[in-house]
């Protein structure tokens, strides 16, 4: 079995005592992006990419950790005998996978990652390893991502079909609020599209890092009659709670990879589910798996047992980490 | 297909029961023949096919799939035709698949042994929504929230025929429905069918308004009956034939062989259907155990045998006999008893009484000592209407129970109420603990239930996803019409009908009622 000396299963590297993406505060910690399930405040210093440490400024505030030190993408960074270097993920703006490598031995952790298109985040790049500890949020053979601009489509065909009702689009802060309202640009799309609050701050972020995202307002203050047929974007908490009250007949949307599941859709009160995902779906998951030709994997973040097994039917060394903290979060953790 | 899947898809996820008529009647109106009738006889769930079952599907599935990463799946998923149509792992890009007509039309003359063959090859070639689709129709179970009634409804809405007209031939009609759409969109007529082999809609009551009606209605113009706490059915009985029919004319005769092998004669039946031996009827508890079974069970046929307590005759032999008055039909009735002699079937006897202070005193006594759900009252004059006319029928319904619950935990509402916590649910003291009785759902006005979702949100203890516990300390006076015993809740106990009677805002938590309270509602089974 290729040497997990390197790192343990807890994603500590103890050659020089830093953790990756942890969830209690540590003296030293990498972290791959912004998402509050791998970003948290309270480190005493913390090794990102230079998007990733301005989300985490934005988000918790200039002093959330001890020290940032930025390290750009594809940039070595040696510690002692231990070598860091970031390779983009492709999942949200700044989102790297890490590449730790000690004694010739190559580990690398994705965080979160995608491996189609998307504009606002920097394209994922393979990085053959020996050791790849990887995500499983859609780590299910049921889980086959259709391509974002078919779902687009979809949404836009309902904004012209019911101009009178306002489109009320359920979509994570950080990441999905802005990869969708890139993908209604890309698609012709170039009427204002208005925010939650909650949204406010992170779109304003990803124009200044280089993210075009055309003409947006605040939701709130407008009048009622003014949102018919808009495109309004929200935290998914917001679309089915009071805030949702102020919009004409609204039809309610969720852009996520859950969306997939109609029962689930349905259970969520989303009128049009929009299977747009930031992750990878299980056909990618195992590709990536393949072409990194990673003899030992590590499965974490979401339906191990399923991909563990399959990687296991591959001739492959695979378990499931069982990090504490990185709860299975059924669909309701951000995405 | 396409727009078959479409449709499927926008049914089953609109929340709106009228946007929901609406993409039926749209639908409908744009289909051709067969395929829009075919369309109605799955929504309807009057289409079974012989070979294609959901235990077909899932080998079909296995031959291509990992069993060990399907079950994972369909854990994961919790709905066998959805886990089928997102698992099929062959995407043959999209092409046309065959009309509905011409799908069905497949999956009923195709050999068995062709039947796995011909359904990967469909899997293949849809698109993920009609994937789910053609899943869906396959293995029969839509779970759209769709009933037969809805779809009804749409057509009723889409030609302007009333609701009740299309029920009264529904019963008569064959698959795909070309008669139907052919009257209903004009210039047909209506379709002729054998009137007394068929379910008819039944005849409705109104509730009584002790104020108003009482003092304007005549005693001697009105015959009294118990109400009794079962379902109403209709018997059928032909020549050698007997079905029954729920109130809204679905066949549920498999479920109660033990009525229609029983029955003998020939007329059209109105009743209330309860279970019990020698005619005591048990409780509704009971007979739900039964409703809930398609088909009856050996142990629940000797256990809980059925009856039906019939008060009303629709057809005398072959005979309409809905236009005679009630006297007369009753009077049928009973003559028609005589001659048919049954094991299985009852007459609800008439209540004598003097005036209507005489039977208040009689709703009292009967809902005290017998738990009866109240008396019904039928003017002697009146003619056997379908629907719910108005000062013929009226149900005088014994005075609701009420007892002062807690509110525990509240639930966001479906529709035009889910960004409202609506559904609640309450209960009682069992010592020191606070244990569930009953869930309610409406009950309050609007400006109440903005009120309590305040409430609710500053008082929440903790969340589980829809779900919020809240502080114990709101007290609702919670109306129902019975408490019976129950092993499935923890308290022992299961309310019928509650509702939430009032908000006591001025009610503190410890005043509440106790389960010691409860006992003395609990109509002995």
């Amino acid at each position: 079995m290729a040497s997990p000396q390197i790192l343990d299963r807890n994603l500590h590297l103890k050659a020089i005592d830093a953790f990756v993406d942890p969830s209690t505060p540590k003296a030293r910690a990498i972290i791959t992006h912004g998402h509050a399930d791998h970003a948290r405040s309270g480190h005493g210093a913390v090794l990102a990419t230079p998007d990733t440490i301005a989300i985490m400024k934005v988000r918790y505030g200039e002093d959330c950790a001890g020290e940032f030190q930025a390290l750009p993408f594809g940039e070595p960074l040696a510690i002692d005998d231990v070598r860091i270097t970031f390779y983009p993920a492709g999942h949200i703006l700044g989102s790297a996978q890490v590449l730790i490598e000690q004694d010739g031995q190559r580990v690398v952790v994705t965080g979160d990652y995608k491996r189609g298109s998307d504009r606002t985040a920097q394209p994922y790049e393979l990085v053959p390893c020996d050791l790849l500890v990887t995500e499983a949020t859609f780590g299910l053979p049921v889980f086959q991502h259709p391509s974002p601009q078919i779902e687009i489509g979809r949404l836009l065909n309902s904004v012209r079909k019911n101009p009178e009702r306002s489109h009320l689009i359920g979509c994570y802060a950080l990441g999905k609020a802005q990869r969708v309202i890139a993908l209604l640009r890309d698609a012709g799309y170039d009427a204002p599209i208005y925010l939650h609050g909650a949204m406010i701050r992170l779109c304003a972020l990803y124009e200044e890092l280089g993210v075009s995202l055309g003409d947006l307002r605040p939701a709130t203050g407008v009048a009622k009659g003014e949102l018919a047929g808009a495109v309004v974007i929200a935290p998914p908490s917001a679309i089915r709670d009071r805030w949702s009250r102020r919009f004409p007949d609204p039809v309610t949307c969720q852009a996520s990879g859950w969306m997939s599941v109609k029962q689930r859709a349905r259970q969520a009160l989303v009128e049009l589910p929009l299977v747009i995902s930031d992750h990878c779906d299980w056909g990618e998951l195992r590709q990536t798996i393949q072409e990194t030709e990673a003899q030992t994997v590590w499965v974490t973040h979401g339906r191990e047992d399923a991909l563990v097994y399959w990687c296991r039917q591959q001739g492959l060394e695979a378990e499931p980490l069982n990090i504490q903290g990185f709860e299975d979060d059924g669909g309701e953790g951000e995405e | 297909m396409k727009r078959f899947a479409q449709l499927l898809e926008l049914l089953a996820l609109t929340p709106s029961r009228n946007r929901k008529i609406e993409a039926l009647t749209q639908y409908f109106r744009e289909t051709p023949d067969p395929d829009r009738g075919f369309a109605l006889a799955v929504l309807t769930g009057a289409l079974t096919f012989r070979n294609v079952k959901p235990a077909l599907l899932k080998d079909i599935v296995l031959r291509e799939v990992d069993p060990v990463l399907f079950a994972m799946s369909y854990d994961y998923v919790g709905d066998l035709g959805e886990t089928i149509a997102l698992i099929w792992p062959h995407h043959g890009g999209e092409g046309e698949l065959p009309s509905l007509t011409d799908l069905i039309e497949l999956f009923n003359t195709t050999a068995k042994s062709e039947l796995p063959k011909l359904i990967a090859a469909l899997l293949t070639r849809a698109g993920i929504n009609e994937r789910w689709a053609v899943v869906k129709l396959a293995t029969g179970a839509l779970r759209i929230g769709v009933s037969a009634r809805l779809a009804k409804t749409a057509l009723a809405e889409m030609s302007g025929v009333p609701l009740q007209e299309i029920e009264e031939v529904w019963h008569g009609l064959q698959v795909p429905y070309t008669e139907l759409f052919a009257w209903l969109s004009g210039p047909a007529e209506r379709p002729d069918i054998d009137h007394a082999a068929r379910f008819h809609p039944l005849m409705l009551s109104n509730p009584i308004d002790e104020d108003k009606d009482l003092s304007r209605l005549k005693p001697e113009d009105f015959s009294a009956e118990w109400k009794w706490d079962g379902i109403r059915v209709q018997l059928v009985l032909g020549p050698g034939t007997a079905s029954l029919f729920s109130r809204t004319g679905d066949d549920i005769a498999a479920a109660f062989p033990d009525i229609v092998e029983n029955a003998s004669g020939q007329a059209v039946l109105d009743g209330e259907l309860l279970v019990g031996h020698d005619f005591e009827a048990g409780s509704f508890n009971d007979l739900q155990q039964r409703l809930n079974k398609k088909v009856a069970s050996a142990k629940h046929l000797k256990e809980s045998p059925a009856f039906i307590r019939v008060y009303d005759m629709l057809f005398d032999g072959r005979e309409d006999v809905r236009a005679l008055p009630w006297t007369e039909r009753r009077g049928r009735l009973e003559q028609w008893l005589a001659a048919n002699p049954q094991t299985r079937i009852d007459l609800s006897p008439v209540l004598p009484f003097t005036d209507w202070e005489d039977l208040a005193q009689q709703r009292r006594e009967g809902a005290d000592h017998h738990g009866h759900e109240g008396v019904m009252l039928k003017l002697k004059s009146s003619p056997y209407l379908p629907g719910r006319p108005k000062g013929y029928w009226f149900k005088w319904k014994r005075d609701p129970n009420v007892v002062d619950a807690i509110l525990m935990y509240a639930q966001r509402g479906h529709g035009k109420r889910s960004s409202f916590y609506s559904d609640y649910t309450f209960g009682v003291w069992k010592g020191n603990e606070i244990v569930p009785i009953g869930k309610a759902y409406f009950g309050f006005t609007d400006e109440e239930l903005k009120q309590l979702d305040k409430w609710i949100r500053t008082n929440t203890l903790q969340s589980f996803g829809p779900v919020r516990e809240v502080r114990k300390e709101l007290v609702f006076e919670v109306a129902f019409d019975s408490a019976q015993e129950s092993t499935r809740h923890k308290s022992g106990v299961a309310l019928r009908f509650p509702r939430i009677n009032r908000i006591r805002w001025d009610k503190p938590a410890s005043e509440a009622a106790t389960l010691e309270d409860m006992a003395i509602f609990i109509v002995a089974s």
